[in-house]
């Protein structure tokens, strides 16, 4: 798992001006941070499917939001997604905690579906996406950011929890 | 009162605000009124017309951002009033077009159809100006004043239920979306500018 210092590190060198966000045990360390962080607003909401027509908006009024949820809000949020993504083209740079990755590798039968249809539902989706499994694997963050800009499509990262 | 009594007084006072329409009046809006402002959300994805526009009202503080939600559209994505009271956008709002069913699906029953109170869900949410209107008449007295002063202002508005199609863009939404954008990001300028 990413620590939550790297993590806010390359959230911060993306230049969002707004975060809107499900926390979960994991992304939840990342509040502290978040709150302290100048130029950028803490969007708080209530259910996944908030963030993406939220981020939209956003988008829409000329602003950089940062979507951040628990692959189980992920599969809550389908419909919100695919009308933002891929109704309204407004692409959207997201971070997923993927619950359970690691528990995963340790143990093939573990009992937790929650890693098993993370990847499935991203492609289905049709959203790239990148994994992040430690403080190592942090600059794909960025550069995956700097895809999403480069080619106006919508990027999203996977990071690796317990 | 008819959807088409709200239409028209809402179209009477309306300025510079951005309106985004859900369902039924994304299908009747634009008869009153197709410009750069005007975000008919269609194709949508329904309970998230408050999200889109709370999205807006963040990002362009300046600006009046006002959304008619359908009953059903409320009903689906409830949270949402949480959010927006948490967040107190004072530069929102949103009308709840109650008239019971799903219109656009031919007119069946809401869940908690005749039982539910909305104004009651708004204000237990955190919405502190909260309005409830049944009266054609009523509605062009007060409207003035509601959209006056800070929000997050929510205006639970009795229509008669009349099914009908559902709405149909008349053009792409990415235009509609780029239309939009460049007018409020013109509109900005133009104000830092003054
Ligand atoms: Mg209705």
């Amino acid at each position: 798992m990413i620590s939550p210092e790297k993590l806010f590190e390359q959230i911060a060198l993306c230049g969002f001006t707004h975060v809107v966000w499900v926390p979960d045990s994991a992304t939840g360390l990342l509040e502290r941070y978040l709150e302290s962080a100048p130029q950028c607003h803490l969007v708080r909401v209530c259910r996944e499917g908030e963030c993406f027509p939220i981020a939209a908006g956003l988008t829409i009024g000329g602003r950089k939001p940062l979507v951040i949820i628990q692959c189980t809000g992920l599969f809550e949020c389908g419909d919100a997604l695919r009308n933002v993504l891929h109704d309204l083209r407004l692409p959207v740079f997201f971070i997923v905690g993927c619950r359970s990755y690691e528990a995963w590798k340790a143990n093939p039968n573990h009992a937790d579906t929650a890693r098993l249809y993370t990847e499935p539902i991203l492609k289905a989706w049709d959203i790239p996406y990148v994994i992040v499994e430690n403080d190592a694997d942090a600059g794909k963050i960025v550069q995956a950011h700097g895809e999403m800009l480069a080619t106006n499509k919508t990027r999203a990262v996977l990071l690796a929890e317990p | 009162m008819e959807l088409a009594d709200f239409l028209s007084a809402l179209k009477e006072v309306r300025k510079d605000q951005v309106v985004v329409t859900t369902m039924a009046s994304a299908r009747e809006w634009p008869n009153y009124s197709d410009g750069p402002l005007d975000l008919n959300y269609a194709p949508s994805s329904m309970g998230q017309g408050p999200a889109l526009g709370l999205g807006i009202a963040l990002a362009r503080p300046e600006r009046q951002v006002i959304v008619l939600n359908g009953d059903g559209c409320t009903l689906m994505n409830l949270g949402v009033l949480v959010t927006i009271a948490g967040l107190r956008p004072v530069n929102l709002v949103l009308f709840n077009l109650e008239n019971g069913v799903y219109e656009v699906t031919g007119g069946q029953k809401l869940a908690g159809s005749g039982r539910v109170g909305f104004t009651g869900v708004a204000r237990s949410a955190g919405w502190e100006r909260v309005y409830e209107i049944k009266e054609a008449e009523e509605l062009r007295r007060e409207l003035p004043g509601i959209l006056r002063g800070n929000g997050p202002v929510f205006i639970n508005v009795k229509l008669v239920a009349r099914p009908g199609p559902s709405p149909k863009p008349r053009r792409p939404m990415p235009e509609t979306l780029r239309m939009l954008s460049e007018a409020l990001a013109a509109g900005s300028a133009g104000r830092q500018a003054r």
